[in-house]
């Protein structure tokens, strides 16, 4: 670690903002498309963002904004340790072990501030993320020590590498493909889509964890929310699709993940979160449990 | 308004006028028959977030409220909560006739007849009911006022929050917000 290090992970997390950003933003426009509108401008997102960084805002106690700094310190803090395509700000660092822990720091952060703002609709937004994570979680990570125990390694661009070097049949979504459709479904929880957002579910508790959050604050979470997309997006383009031989490869990979992730949240209603949680734990489990006994029993697509 | 028209906006100001004029996020205060019109002007007819715009879940989110129709007393006591919970700067649209002079209801013993009298009105947009065209017709003006550093409202209201509190409190008899979480 040096101060070259520090500048490329300032730059790292440049680049993630401004990709990710003006992909939400053309995702807003394919959605428009979807529902036969006009959509908004591409850059729509950016001028949101700036917006409520713009205004004014209160706060409900040293709780509710030291989690936010907490949750945005951390989200930014994980985003350094993804390589960005065949870039990497902090070598040899990529591990899937850090990155799951760092990020607990950010989801952790942003529970504290929305339980510190005391409004019983950020509790139960919370307590469904929370519940919503704990079901996401375990069949992703069943089939990722799978994929570790195969390769002998937990670096990402390590697992990214060895898919690359039997091209477009080596990624593992062509060579465990349940495994894949469990990162999948696992991604669409993560990122909060539909029908897994029942924790936002603006109608019925009002927005969840952001009811009261106004202003800065609320840019704050845009940019956190921006941050954990490319993070979580990206673990998989790592682990399931090759990673990235050059950047361009990386970024095109990751867009028609998204776009397509997106398209199918906006086909789809929502699950109570009772049933997102006996979805997870029956059939992504069961698929992961199959897969992972192929791996290790049978050594299907090791070889 | 008794503000002073004179351009006294320094750049960074300028530069934040810009992005809050082109994403109005609003909170809709659905109580009159207005609502009604909503749907449409969100929708793929009329589609308004190509303006920037989109309905928002709670008042300390949204930088417009939007009410649409007659207030009574009750419900003025809310919107007067709401009102107070949205973050600076903040703007107040009345939507309808009703909110202009008391539309039908002028003659009523229940509700208000002027908006104004309790809250900074930026734009009024007139008519029983305005169709989804003067809606959209209404936000590009909003958009230009913002633009121009022209709906300045909250500010007004910071500045005669005596008056505007005498009024509150003349219909209302008390106006206060209740917490009850910290209580």
């Amino acid at each position: 670690m040096n101060l070259m290090n520090f500048v490329y992970a300032f730059l790292l997390l440049l680049a993630a903002f401004v990709f990710q950003t003006t992909l939400t933003g053309i995702n807003r426009k394919v959605v428009a498309r979807l529902q036969r509108r006009r959509g908004p401008r591409f850059y729509q997102q950016f001028i949101d963002i700036f917006k409520a960084l713009s205004k004014g805002s209160t706060t409900h106690g040293w709780v509710f904004d030291f989690g936010v700094v907490m949750a945005l310190g951390g989200i930014m803090a994980t985003a350094i340790f993804i390589p960005f395509g065949p870039l990497k700000a902090v070598p040899a660092m990529d591990n899937i072990f850090i990155i799951a822990y760092v990020l607990a720091v950010g989801m952790l952060g942003m529970a504290m501030s929305a339980s510190g703002s005391g409004n019983p609709w950020a509790s139960i937004g919370v307590s469904r993320a929370l519940t919503n994570m704990l079901a996401y979680d375990i069949p992703f990570m069943m089939v990722v020590f799978g994929l570790i125990f195969a390769f002998d390694t937990s670096s990402l661009s390590g697992l990214a590498a060895i898919q690359r070097e039997g091209g477009f049949l080596g990624w593992h979504v062509i060579r465990f493909p349940l495994g894949g459709i469990v990162a999948m479904i696992s991604l669409q929880g993560m990122l909060g889509k539909k029908p897994f957002d029942s924790f936002i579910a603006p109608a019925e508790i009002a927005s969840g964890p952001m009811v009261e959050y106004g202003g800065r604050h609320l840019g704050m979470l845009f940019l956190l929310h921006e941050f954990s997309t490319f993070i979580e997006v990206s673990l998989i383009v790592h682990l399931f699709f090759g990673g990235g031989a050059t950047v361009a490869a990386f970024l095109v990979k990751y867009a028609l993940i998204y776009t397509f992730l997106n398209i199918v949240s906006n086909v789809l209603p929502r699950f109570k979160i009772d049933q997102a949680v006996t979805f997870f734990y029956k059939v992504p489990l069961a698929l992961a449990v199959v897969q992972t006994f192929l791996i290790i029993v049978v050594g299907m697509g090791v070889a | 308004m008794t503000t002073n028209s004179k351009d006294m906006r320094k750049t960074w100001e300028k530069i934040a006028d810009y992005f809050r004029a082109h994403s109005i996020w609003m909170k809709w205060y659905c109580t009159g028959c207005g609502a009604i019109e909503m749907p449409p002007t969100m929708t793929s007819r009329f589609d308004m977030e190509q303006l920037g715009m989109g309905p928002m879940a709670t008042p300390r989110q949204a930088d417009v409220l939007l009410i649409t129709g007659y207030l009574s007393a009750k419900t003025l006591r809310r919107v007067i909560y709401s009102y107070e919970q949205m973050q600076d700067p903040k703007y107040v649209v009345g939507f309808g006739s009703c909110t202009l002079n008391g539309g039908i209801y002028f003659d009523s013993y229940a509700t208000m007849t002027r908006l104004d009298h309790y809250l900074p009105v930026d734009l009024y947009i007139a008519g029983c009911m305005p169709r989804p065209e003067a809606i959209m017709n209404a936000f590009d003006t909003l958009i230009k006022m913002i633009e121009k550093g022209e709906a300045k409202g909250w500010r007004h209201y910071q500045e005669n929050h005596d008056w505007y509190r005498k009024n509150q409190l003349h219909s209302l008899k008390e106006v206060y917000v209740k917490d009850e979480f910290h209580e």
